[in-house]
């Protein structure tokens, strides 16, 4: 980062990223899964095409979620322990943002599974 | 039952449950299945029931260290490690088998049935069920009663006329709601002849929870006998009160709206009646079967089922009524 103190000015933008990948992850599944069997299949086609996109989407999610924890998880580690009993430091929020950053990224990517997960059984549009 | 009648405290608990789950049993319980799919849906209920125990057990034992100061006694590593696993990798872990477990049971639930199959469909309407027997043979529409072979897959196709109802055999498998303009699928497979209940499982106005049907499952070649005699016309009878009650059904407009095969009455609004005698239940299982049960139904259809969509015939003199039940009850 270019901020000398990039603790000072901190954005919750990257806080809301991982939910929002796991919320358009499980709204583009659904669209996709329903688009096909509307438009494509019939109520009785196979998914199969469907369900590589549910993949391929669920990779892409997955990524995504991976780099912002990532992220999350190196705030929360990088400064030494610390030694101040308040935790109101900048310093402080920075490591705290990074740590919840990191925990809604696990959140994310569990739901983000558990979401594609019907796609796994899912043979036919049924 | 030898404790049915003093059941002293100190009846080992295995019986003790068992007498309790006894309840369980019956026309209409998804915990004493009668087919496949009811089968697949217990057993998914009882590994969640042992799972949810299971994780209760844990959390009020947890609790009872807790209070009991032991989370003191334990190092920050050890709460930490709580936290995580039992905090969110378990919990996460349980989950995700059962999520397994659940949707791998669906596809065979939702499988179509295979071709030259049983098919039925079923119109919800409000507060009764039309129900007609498509193929294999030539199409028959009756009414809130259906019967099914055992052992045969059969596949429903669920329509709604008016509001969502939904379609509910719980002792044969899993629900699934009828919509108006839409088509729904549901197989079914009873595995053993029974009398069940079934149900609408949707709240659709307000004699929704006397919107019932009867459900009997028979041996295969009893069944083909069943379904060959509804096929046929009614048996109109020759003479005595049901014969003059069949003048009236006639008169007093009963034939705009309900069908009679085999007679002029050819009316759609209300249950085909061509067989209605010989069913199990009045109304959508709301009154029991026989003359007794018609009579109440034309004089007090609304105190019977409030807001049902037939008009009542209590104004009529009393020997119509009788007439009207005697021949609707000669309708076998
Ligand atoms: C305006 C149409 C209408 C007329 C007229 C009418 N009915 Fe009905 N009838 C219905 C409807 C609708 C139902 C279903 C009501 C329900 O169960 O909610 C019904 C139900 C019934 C049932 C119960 C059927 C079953 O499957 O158990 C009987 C019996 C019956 N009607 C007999 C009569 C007789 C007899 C007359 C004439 C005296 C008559 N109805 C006149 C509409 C009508
Ligand atoms: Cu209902």
């Amino acid at each position: 980062m270019k901020n000398a103190a990039p603790e000072a000015d901190e954005s919750l933008w990257l806080l809301a990223a991982a939910p929002a990948i796991w919320a358009a992850h499980f709204l583009l599944c659904y669209v996709a899964a329903a688009v096909w069997c509307a438009k494509f299949a019939g109520p009785a086609g196979p998914l199969a095409p469907a369900r590589r996109a549910i993949l391929a989407l669920t990779v892409l999610a997955l990524a995504g979620i991976a780099v912002i924890g990532r992220g999350g998880w190196r705030r929360c580690r990088l400064p030494p322990p610390p030694l101040s009993r308040e935790f109101d430091t900048d310093e402080d929020r920075h490591r705290f943002l990074g740590f919840a950053t990191f925990l809604l990224s696990v959140l994310s990517a569990v739901a983000t599974v558990y979401a594609a997960g019907a796609a796994a059984f899912m043979r036919d549009c049924r | 039952m030898g404790l049915s009648s003093r059941t002293s405290p100190r009846v080992p608990a295995p019986i003790a449950c068992a007498a309790w789950l006894s309840g369980c049993a019956g026309p209409q319980s998804a915990l004493d299945p009668a087919g496949r799919g009811a089968e697949r849906l217990a057993e998914l209920f009882w590994w969640m029931a042992g799972g949810a125990a299971v994780v209760w057990l844990a959390v009020a034992a947890l609790a009872v260290y807790a209070v009991r100061g032991g989370a003191r006694r334990a190092g920050g590593g050890a709460q930490r490690a709580l936290i995580v696993w039992g905090g969110a990798v378990v919990p996460t872990l349980v989950l995700g088998a059962l999520l397994a477990y659940g949707l791998s049971i669906l596809p065979g639930l939702l499988a179509s049935a295979p071709p030259g199959a049983l098919r039925i469909s079923v119109t919800g309407e409000q507060w009764w069920w039309r129900v007609r027997y498509e193929s294999p043979g030539e199409a028959v529409e009756l009414a809130n009663e259906i019967r099914l072979p055992a052992g045969e897959p059969v596949e429903f196709t669920l329509r709604s006329a008016d509001v969502l109802h939904s379609f509910w055999i719980p002792s044969l498998g899993g629900k699934m709601d009828m919509f108006p303009g839409r088509e729904t699928r549901l197989l079914l497979e009873p595995t053993r002849p029974g009398r069940l209940r079934g149900v609408c499982a949707e709240y659709c106005g307000e004699s929704h929870a006397l919107m019932a049907f009867d459900v009997v499952v028979l041996e295969k070649p009893e069944f083909a006998r069943w379904l060959a005699a509804q096929r046929r016309p009614a048996a109109v009878p020759a003479g005595g009160a049901a014969a003059r009650g069949g003048e009236l059904f006639g008169a007093n407009g009963c034939a705009a709206c309900h069908t009679v095969r085999g007679t002029g009455a050819d009316g759609v609004v209300g249950p085909d009646l061509t067989h209605a005698g010989g069913r199990l239940s009045i109304a959508a299982g709301t009154l029991p079967p026989g003359r007794a049960g018609f009579g109440r139904w034309l004089a007090k259809t609304h105190e019977v089922k409030p807001g049902a969509l037939m008009p009542h015939f209590g104004m009529l003199p009393p020997e119509d009524l009788t007439a009207l039940a005697a021949y609707l009850e000669a309708l076998r």
